[in-house]
């Protein structure tokens, strides 16, 4: 297969400076978090705990609780994995991570 | 309705799909391990989001789940919410780490990751996990054969498991892969059609997700007629309330991340970057049919209550008709009015409508035409039959590869001796799942809550952790999984009538399918204390887990300032 070759597990030596390791990892990690606090508040927080205060907002026949809990939490959860891809393309470019072909296209 | 029509129709439709199914089996069957199971990772992100879809929405989502809904009214959101919001997690914290990890299957990588006990309890757990949610599968297979070819029920889960076995035994991976692709194609259209079609009769909209809020405030005084609670009144539908919500709807999205035969699909794409992408197609395609499942929910709800509104036994719609002869309604009316509507059997309720048929019968209810009907049917196997097929595929490599080549034969099986072990392995699974869909144990949604609430106390912890903490240990992970998996299924069987057993009342209000939740935090607590007294894994895993964190190699020429 012409297709990129992994880092294999078994592994090659580690390249002398790992420094860009770390703040690598701290930028996906922190992405992660600020991604699952709005999954958390807007299932669990919208959805569920504060259903019923938000269900007294009704829009367009809609009580805003139930709405969060059968709609707008599943848009959410398609927008914030859309997102994390695209964001950690940008991530893994600027620390030179990306998986390229031969032709060093993604 | 003309039933020779809807009959021409519907096996028009079968036998129409059957053969494409079929034809992309065939023409992709394969040789090789590798292919078979993860079809070579060379399947484009869009193409595997949509078998991902399909392999996860199964006859649960197909079929019942509008129908849940209906009764259920705003708690229905532990399914919408809870098989959704799993991938997230999946997206975030386990399909590219474990894609990096490149190996074929789950109890390939804790076996990597920690040991070979724990391998081999992973086997046990991915097939016991997997073979629950066949049973389910053939059982909804049965009910759209059962309707709509008028076949018994018996017949009915013995073809659909035969036409399984078929594509699955002889296609592996790269063959289900592209029939999921046309499954889902069948299984969404046939969702949509009705339910737009049913939003633009109703709310004069052809918008589902729009129209159904204009129908709730009527829906809610109707309800209130028939001694339902109100559609939009939280926590009414399940009899633990918010907490229970709570739980449910976070079993179900832990299990749903932690499910060996969606975990199995991020290995066959081609590269991390692929990983994350098919995770946001696969949840894509699934939030079309979920945005959806609460409007149809509605909108038969509606039609169905208005339908029985002032009605007498004689004069309910056609439609209800053919479904009370297949044994799905039943009418306690014989004093005249319909007074109450239900769906739980020991309600005594006047009219008592299975939620299973209420997505089947929605081209009906709405009075389209026969061959939406046969659609219908149609999608309703894609979903069933693409679920199943996945299923198999996780049960075949865990019993050949996991537990055959790695721990019987030592690694030194030939190709050949694997493949056929995998195939006796599927062939064995369909054999004692047909045995057990024709007397099902349970429910079907019984029985998925099972399988998920397994997944979520034995895989989600020790994956998470495997991942993101390099002191996670081969003791800490076999203990911890074994305290969730003892802790939720004792707790399931106490509460749920499986294997002959006696159900007891629910312990705090906790349902069952709520159960996997406090599994899970007990598996991470367990493995977390047990680790941490035990000998951290040898540098040589350690290293392993913190090389997952990155895609690729340093190219330092591309990253030009370092």
């Amino acid at each position: 297969m012409s297709h990129v070759t992994h880092e294999d597990s078994s592994g090659t030596a580690p390249p002398p400076d790992n420094s860009w390791r770390q703040r690598y990892w701290k930028k996906n990690v922190r992405l992660m978090v600020v991604l699952l606090a709005i999954w958390f508040t807007v299932s669990f927080g919208f959805g569920i705990l504060l259903i019923e205060p938000l269900n007294n907002i009704v829009i367009l026949g809609f009580p805003l609780g139930l709405w969060f809990a059968q709609q707008g939490s599943i848009y959410t959860f398609v927008i914030l994995i859309l997102v994390y891809a695209l964001w950690m393309d940008r991530i893994d470019d600027e620390f030179g991570v990306s998986e390229r072909n031969g032709a060093g296209e993604k | 309705m003309d039933l020779n029509s809807m009959e021409f129709w519907t096996f028009f439709f079968l036998i129409l799909t059957f053969g494409i199914y079929m034809t992309i089996a065939w023409r992709s069957r394969v040789k090789e391990t590798k292919e078979f199971y993860v079809a070579s990772q060379g399947v484009p992100t869009i193409a595997n989001g949509a078998a991902v879809a399909a392999d996860w929405m199964s006859a649960a989502s197909f079929i019942g789940m509008a129908g849940m809904i209906a009764f259920l009214g705003s708690d229905g959101s532990v399914y919408l919410m809870g098989w959704t919001g799993g991938y997230v997690l999946l997206a975030l914290l386990l399909a590219p780490y474990l894609r990096k990890w490149g190996k074929f299957t789950v109890p390939e990588f804790v076996g990597d990751r920690y040991s070979d006990t724990v391998r081999v309890v992973a086997a046990v757990c991915a097939i016991v996990i997997s073979f629950t949610y066949v049973v389910g599968q053939m059982t909804g297979g049965g009910v759209v054969f059962a309707r709509f070819l008028g076949l018994e029920a018996h017949w009915a889960v013995i073809v659909a498991a035969v036409v399984i076995f078929f594509y699955a035994v002889l296609g592996g991976m790269k063959g289900i892969t592209y029939t999921q692709v046309a499954q889902y194609s069948v299984l969404i259209v046939a969702y949509l059609i009705p339910a737009v079609a049913v939003s633009q009769q109703v709310g004069g909209f052809p918008v589902p997700q729009v129209t159904y809020g204009t129908i709730l405030a009527e829906l809610d005084g109707l309800r209130e007629d028939f001694g339902l609670d109100r559609f939009t009144e939280a926590f009414s539908g399940r009899d633990g309330g918010q907490l229970d919500v709570f739980l449910v709807t976070l079993s179900l999205m832990l299990g749903t991340a932690g499910l060996p035969h969606v975990i199995i699909r991020f290995y066959t794409t081609k590269t991390v970057r692929g990983a994350r992408f098919s995770a946001f197609w696969a949840l894509f395609f699934i939030s079309l049919l979920y945005l959806t499942a609460p409007a149809v929910g509605a909108f038969t709800n509606l039609n169905l209550l208005q339908g029985a509104q002032g009605a007498t036994a004689d004069d309910l719609p056609a439609w209800i008709q053919p479904w009370t002869d297949a044994g799905y309604v039943t009418l306690n009316a014989d004093d005249g009015a319909i007074d109450s509507v239900s769906n739980v059997a020991a309600s005594g309720a006047d009219l008592i409508v299975s939620n299973d048929i209420l997505v089947l019968a929605s081209p009906e209810i709405s009075g389209l035409p026969a061959p939406i009907i046969g659609l219908m049917a149609a999608g309703g196997m894609a979903a069933a039959l693409s679920t199943a097929a996945g299923l198999l595929l996780v049960i075949s490599s865990a019993a050949s590869h996991d537990i055959y080549y790695r721990m019987i034969s030592r690694e030194a099986a030939s190709e050949k001796t694997q493949m056929l072990v995998g195939r006796l392995a599927m062939t064995a699974a369909v054999i004692i799942a047909i045995f057990a869909g024709l007397n099902p144990p349970a429910f079907v949604a019984q029985v998925v809550a099972f399988a998920f609430g397994l997944a979520a106390s034995t895989f989600f912890p020790i994956l998470i952790l495997g991942i993101f903490w390099k002191k996670a240990n081969a003791k800490g992970a076999a203990s911890g999984m074994l305290t969730g998996l003892i802790f939720s299924s004792g707790y399931m069987i106490y509460t749920l009538e499986l294997f002959g057993t006696q159900a007891n009342d629910h312990l705090f209000n906790v349902s069952p399918e709520g159960i996997g939740a406090i599994g899970a935090v007990l598996n991470f607590a367990v493995t977390i204390t047990v680790s941490n007294l035990t000998r951290p894994p040898s540098e040589e895993v350690q290293e392993m887990v913190e090389s997952i964190r990155y895609p690729a190699q340093q190219q330092l020429k591309a990253a030009g300032k370092l």
